[in-house]
């Protein structure tokens, strides 16, 4: 019954939301460029879909993606493991990483073609960017707040390093890591898109930019709902993973006292 | 003598610069399997002393020896019991079993049998692949002392490992524990602030004073074993250590005036 009625209210809140945009294309009298009516735009999305070109930019992009995003998990959970582990250190660093991290990502983007030209490399680097901050401050918070007890168990029992570490600290801290892998993950999807419309010649950032300049409004927002349909998949995917950890770390499954 | 505490005083320094003695000269010596209580009113020292007793903090003056052996760091012969049994969430109630002995670098199957024998001493052999918070208070402490046991440590530390469970299930677990000394033949020191507990545990009692931490006196308990809580003898002596405890509660809190 709870599903049913939570699928109706999905269904309803879009309905009513497409009836508004039809309803202001329909009495506005707007030039179709400026606002493309929705009619349009599903045409124009089996367009993109029936020619293939949809599918061309959206794994030019995912590619892109997944590359960038592990660079930044990847990169950012062991810096994060050293960093939280080693106090002083991150004392010393965390200055520079709070000063860079408001940064967008899309302020490097000058730079970021002198050194590494043009192509897929600016995309994945902004990416990178875009996920390696969240990915790192939530690696670093997940260690610092490992109870110390855990510690004194380990410490108690022998284990050292490196044993301390992935039997110990990574998986304390894991619930934490993977909150800012969720976090990255957003983050790191919305640059994908403005990284594609300034530096590349495909993908669905550039699908966009190409659209505008051939004056089709209707792709481009075609090409803008895309982008939220797979980022939101992408979300929930993320969000399974989230759930299945908390599962295996116990913290969310039914307690008994 | 087995354990030797001599002269051993901690003193922890303050945010303010000020010196608070926690422990003051305080003398105990311990049998082997001798099962030893340390009763005291919150703030007397006692987790202190057992925590330089385990290791995992150096006294600021004397020393501890153990078998004629300085006490300078945690070691695998000395497992200490928390009241929040310190287990790892991630790890099911077998996997946490088998953390020490992993550490003692033995074949998985050898692990896995130690493991699966200790946790059928503790009863928990049917929740084998639970993960500890699914299990009640009692349960994870029969989990934590599975795991100490597991690795044939010579020595238990328990800081007032029932604390946090009700008062039926800590009877109970008072059982299980007396059981398990006998069977296995351990030295015991076991802190508690709860009289009855300590009556129907220990061999000697050992009642400490606060501000600073003292051996205030050490009481005998002449009971034969498995002990009746309501008998006579039972509480005569609860009466007994209540009277010299409460003078030192008293002492405590009207001392200052």
């Amino acid at each position: 019954m709870g599903k049913i009625v939570k699928v109706l209210k999905v269904i309803s809140s879009l309905a009513l939301f497409v009836a508004i945009w039809e309803l202001i294309v329909l009495t506005g009298r707007y030039e179709p460029s400026l606002l493309p009516s929705p009619v349009k735009v599903l045409e124009g999305m089996g367009e993109l879909v029936k020619d293939g070109t949809l599918i061309t930019h959206f794994k030019v992009s995912l590619s892109r993606f997944i590359t960038g995003y592990a660079m930044a998990v990847i990169t950012g959970i062991s810096l994060g493991l050293v960093l939280g582990y080693n106090k002083k250190v991150w004392e010393f660093v965390e200055p520079v990483v709070q000063l860079l991290r408001p940064v967008s990502p899309i302020a490097w983007f000058p730079f970021i073609v002198l050194w590494f030209g043009i192509g897929d490399v600016p995309a994945i680097i902004i990416i990178f960017i875009a996920g390696f901050f969240p990915t790192l401050l939530s690696t670093v918070s997940g260690v610092r707040k490992v109870d110390p007890v855990y510690l004194n168990v380990a410490n108690n029992f022998g284990i050292r390093q490196p044993h301390l570490l992935f039997k110990i600290i990574l998986p304390a801290a894991f619930p934490m890591i993977a909150n800012g892998l969720h976090i990255a993950l957003g983050t790191a999807w919305v640059f994908l898109v403005a990284g594609e419309m300034v530096g590349a010649q495909s993908g669905l950032g550039y699908l966009i930019i190409d659209s505008r300049n051939s004056l089709r409004s209707d792709l481009v927002l075609a090409g803008i709902i895309f982008i939220g349909i797979s980022g939101l998949v992408l979300d929930r995917l993320i969000k399974l993973l989230e759930g299945y950890i908390e599962r295996q770390w116990g913290v969310s499954d039914g307690r008994r006292n | 003598m087995y354990i030797s505490i001599e002269k051993v005083s901690k003193a922890f320094t303050l945010k303010d610069k000020s010196a608070l003695t926690v422990l003051d000269k305080v003398d105990l010596y311990i049998k082997e399997w001798e099962f030893i209580c340390l009763l005291g009113p919150s703030g007397c020292g006692k987790s202190t002393l057992l925590n330089l007793i385990a290791g995992f903090d150096t006294p600021s003056t004397g020393t501890i020896k153990i078998d004629g052996d300085t006490v300078t760091q945690p070691s695998i012969d000395r497992i200490v019991i928390f009241q929040n049994y310190g287990l790892l969430p991630w790890r099911n109630v077998i996997k946490n079993v088998e953390l020490g002995l992993e550490a003692k670098k033995l074949k998985r199957k050898k692990r896995r049998q130690i493991a699966e024998e200790y946790i059928q001493l503790v009863g928990l052999s049917d929740y084998k692949k639970h993960h500890p918070p699914q299990l009640s208070g009692g349960m994870q402490q029969r989990v934590a002392l599975a795991r100490a046991l597991a690795v044939e440590p010579k020595i238990l530390l328990m800081d007032e490992p029932f604390g946090a469970l009700d008062a039926m299930t800590r009877m109970h677990m008072q059982d299980e524990i007396e059981r398990i000394w006998q069977e296995k033949k351990k030295t015991i020191i076991f802190v508690t602030h709860d009289i009855e507990e300590a009556v129907f545990l220990a061999d000697r009692i050992v009642i400490m004073t606060p501000s600073p931490g003292r051996v205030k006196t050490i009481i005998e308990v002449p009971l034969p074993r498995k002990r009746d809580r309501t008998s006579l003898d039972f509480l005569k002596i609860k009466d007994k250590v209540f009277t010299e405890f409460n003078g030192s509660v008293n002492n405590f809190v009207y001392g200052s005036f």
